[in-house]
């Protein structure tokens, strides 16, 4: 399941953002370290290779419906943890272009839910120490099972968290998950076992192709992947912090989850009576009230029950004639340019004959 | 002009899985020289190749580009020498414009921006085809990017052009211009291929593989009528030397 | 016509829109990048509850249609598509949230619908933002735009060779997908035991294909290095749009507009 940008607040699509491109720059630096520049090309093969593969249905056994496979931890496994990250969240980058699977905000949560997880936590602490040196069929199969579920699991948890830490929706934690998990759960499970079959199919097709991935891409450097993890931990923190006090002491509607986190101690005292009689004082006086004064009016004046703007129809008037005055504008502007093309395009064509 | 030399001395080579690809291959191009290579589906053609600029290193024996003896340390200079034509364009144009694929072997030889954009247009003017500079690969067509192939290769200003199959899948048409423009090139030129009409047509000289090792090896006009040579190595006569006689058997019938 | 012949034209379509000359395609694309990502970042940046400031921001994407010559039904055919999420996350809000928040007219209108509506419009703006990029810009473009963006070279060029070979691959499942479908009947042969061994093949082909492109790649003088022309001018247009663009966005974002319009015709 993909994060949408819709459903995210700014300061947890940039935190996301950084931790992801700061996940994506180390891994860069590894490779760079100890390249294989057979790599490269097999990397943005296997990234093509997925999406042919997601436009291959199956039926979902005894439910009938069609699903098509996510992809992340058969990268993870064919390519190692810094190159299957890598490929994995150019996957990720060229979803939210080509079919808007997510979005473009949201592609930094959408690389740490589906990279991040398989490829720094699942790959090295369950499938592998699951696989160990015996590869057989069977012990493939458990530790790609595990891994996919486990993996997936952490990625829906990942989209309940950022979802609830933006604060657009009026879903509970404890519903919201319950409804995430158990989906992932089945899904974690067909991809389970189709991963399976994949590493398997490969074992026996071309058994060297899985000797090398698994020999020359050991994973022998866990404790490197831990200082990774806790840099991104800190990275992801300290930009949403930063980005959230911007936020807070700027005019925008405030982020709920940090205004709790914080307080509202930011705010200066005198301001918060202040500003709400500005407003209203401006509301009353001006054609042209200053959104800026409103907005902080809001997010200053409660916890999250009672952030409303003022109600009053009068507002409310105005706004739905502003409305339609300014959908009728874009629409007329768009049809405007659209005709005046085609008003030059015929002359070109008529000049031309 | 020395370094137009190939020169391959006993080489043998063998797959990681065993198998025997090259059982003893000897011989010699010089400089100007055309040749056919040609055999069965696996006699050893894709392997020869991979040999000529060291993708492939000889087990035993050894392979010479001019002066300079293949291995380890020469293999990168042997590459801007010999410039491979891979018989699938897919494979072969790897980047994601026409423009960007041929500027990344004269990227690699170091020269300047103006250099390079110089030879990309001057290649892809050889092949006919500096109007698909801007265009992405999975635009072309088939001939097309056989023609854009030819000229990834030809920016890099190579001494010799070897070609694996490069008239697989081609229209009639497109098969022709293929024919015309190799024949315009003056360079040294090794052409593997089943299609022995177009052997015929381009090359001098002619070389059967079978079976890893070098079956026949002389001028492409004696070797394309030898019927029982060209049988014993699964292949057939060109067309153009057999439609006499497929003539004849339609009065019989 | 199978789903995967539709889907399979449905992106090259996009691909090939991406290729028109219109001034919005002739746009440097590491300007129209940042634009976009400034575009996001204001519309998502408006409160739970809002709608009506929003709706100057439409004014961007519907420039960018008409200007770059896009087909709107493309577009919204896509935005279709991925709704489904968005919409299953928005739904609860009305359930759960049922304080009236405006009463227009004797009808009541409870907090929930407006924070679904703001949901909807954020969604509407953003993925149409995010497929119009595609549809006006070169992927290789956007990809050089990155390097430029400083992104590491690494994941510059293996996107370059996934946006290359994704065409190719589709091509090659395609046809084993038809192959599949000639001789399936129903849902037989279309369960997970078959599906991997399809896209068993097909991986272990693209697994072949690269060792065949790796030894392309060395042929040509690959070091290791992958070097890049970037042809990277801004031209006097360029910094115009992005001007205008972003200076616009910040009004909308700071003013509502709607709002003062809505105030002057209504009095």
């Amino acid at each position: 399941m993909h994060m949408s940008d819709a459903l995210l607040s700014p300061s947890v699509g940039t935190a996301f953002w950084a931790g992801s491109m700061g996940a994506v720059a180390y891994c860069a630096k590894r490779l760079r370290q100890n390249m294989d520049e057979k790599l490269i090309p097999l990397m943005g093969i296997l990234g093509a290779f997925i999406f042919a593969a997601q436009m291959i249905n199956f039926t979902i056994p005894g439910t009938g419906s069609s699903g098509h496979i996510g992809g992340g931890m058969i990268l993870a496994i064919l390519l190692g943890p810094y190159a299957g990250f890598i490929t994995i969240a150019s996957v990720l980058l060229v979803q939210s272009l080509f079919f808007a699977d997510g979005g473009i905000l949201a592609l930094g949560c959408n690389i740490w839910n589906l990279g991040v997880f398989p490829a720094f936590i699942a790959y090295p602490y369950i499938f592998k120490p699951l696989v160990r040196n015996r590869r057989t069929p069977g012990r493939i199969t458990v530790a790609s099972v595990v891994s996919v579920v486990a993996a997936l699991q952490m990625g829906a948890l990942g989209v309940v968290i950022e979802t609830l830490l933006s604060g657009k929706t009026e879903l509970p934690f404890g519903t919201f998950s319950a409804m995430m998990l158990p989906i992932h759960l089945a899904i974690g499970l067909v991809e389970g076992f189709i991963t399976a079959g994949l590493v398997n199919y490969v074992g026996n097709a071309r058994p060297e192709i899985i000797e090398s991935a698994f020999n020359s891409r050991p994973v022998a450097y866990t404790a490197s992947i831990k200082g990774l993890l806790l840099t991104l931990g800190l990275v992801a923190l300290i930009t949403g912090g930063v980005f959230s006090w911007f936020a807070s002491t700027h005019p925008d509607g405030l982020e709920w989850s940090l205004e709790k986190v914080y307080g509202k101690t930011e705010l200066p005292a005198p301001e918060r009576g202040l500003i709400p009689l500005l407003g209203r004082i401006q509301e009353k006086t001006a054609i042209l009230p200053d959104y800026d004064f409103r907005s902080r009016s809001e997010t200053t004046e409660g916890k999250t029950g009672d952030r409303w703007p003022a109600p009053g129809t009068g507002t409310s008037a105005s706004g739905i004639i502003g409305s339609m005055i300014v959908m009728g504008m874009v629409f007329l502007i768009g049809f405007g340019i659209r005709s005046a093309k085609k008003i030059r395009d015929r002359k070109e064509f008529k000049s031309r004959v | 002009m020395s370094h137009h030399i190939i020169e391959f001395k006993d080489v043998h080579f063998s797959y990681p899985d065993g198998t025997e690809a090259l059982r003893g291959v000897s011989f010699r191009i010089t400089h100007g020289e055309s040749v056919g290579i040609v055999g069965a589906n696996g006699a050893g053609k894709t392997t020869l190749i991979l040999h000529m600029n060291g993708y492939l290193m000889p087990r035993k024996g050894e392979v010479r580009i001019g002066d300079v003896q293949l291995n380890r340390t020469t293999r990168a200079d042997i590459r801007k020498k010999v410039g491979i034509v891979f018989q699938n364009p897919d494979d072969q144009l790897f980047m994601p414009t026409v423009f960007d694929d041929v500027a990344f072997g004269p990227l690699n030889l170091g020269l300047s921006k103006e250099a390079v954009i110089e030879r990309v247009h001057n290649a892809l003017a050889r092949v006919d085809a500096l109007g698909l500079k801007d265009k992405p690969p999975h635009h072309l067509s088939l001939g097309q990017k056989r023609s854009v192939s030819i000229a990834t290769v030809l920016a890099m200003q190579p001494d010799i052009l070897v070609m694996d199959e490069p008239a697989a899948n081609l229209d009639p048409r497109s098969r022709r211009q293929l024919i015309s423009l190799l024949n315009e090139f003056k360079h040294s030129k090794i052409i593997a291929s089943h299609d022995l009409d177009l052997i015929l047509d381009v090359c001098e000289r002619c070389l059967v593989i079978g079976n890893g090792r070098v079956m026949a090896d002389g001028p492409a006009e004696d070797i394309l009528i030898n019927e029982s040579l060209l049988k014993e190595n699964s292949l057939e006569l060109p067309l153009s030397k057999s439609r006499s006689r497929v003539s004849t058997f339609d009065i019989c019938s | 016509m199978s789903d995967f012949d539709t889907e399979f034209f449905n992106i090259g379509y996009l691909d090939t829109l991406a290729y028109k000359e219109t001034f919005v395609h002739r746009l440097n694309p590491g300007i129209k990048l940042i634009v976009t990502l400034a575009f996001i970042i204001s519309v998502v940046s408006f409160p739970k509850y809002e709608i009506k400031g929003m709706l100057p921001f439409f004014l961007f994407p519907v420039f960018i249609i008409s200007a770059g010559d896009i087909p709107l039904r493309v577009i919204l055919k896509k935005l279709m598509v991925v709704s489904p999420f968005v919409l299953f996350v928005g739904i609860f809000n009305p359930l759960l949230d049922t304080r009236t928040m405006y009463s227009l007219y004797g009808v009541e209108i409870s907090g929930g619908w407006i924070s679904f509506a703001s949901i909807v419009v954020k969604f509407l703006l953003t993925v149409s933002s995010a497929l119009l990029l595609v549809a006006t810009t070169s992927f290789p473009g956007i990809c050089f735009a990155l390097d430029r963006l400083k992104v590491p070279r690494i994941f510059v060029v293996q996107l370059l060779f996934l946006y290359r070979y994704i065409f190719v691959l589709l091509e090659e499942a395609l046809r084993i997908v038809r192959a599949r479908n000639m001789r399936s009947f129903g849902k037989k042969g279309r369960g997970i035991r078959s599906f991997t061994n399809i896209v068993g093949v097909l991986l272990v082909r693209s697994i072949e294909r690269s060792e065949r492109i790796y030894q392309a790649i060395c042929s040509r003088g690959f070091d290791g290095r992958i070097r890049l022309i970037k042809d990277f001018r801004l031209r006097f247009t360029d910094i115009v749009f992005a001007t205008v663009a972003i200076a616009a966005f910040i009004i909308f974002r700071s003013y509502d507009v709607t709002e003062m319009l809505g105030r002057v015709f209504s009095t």
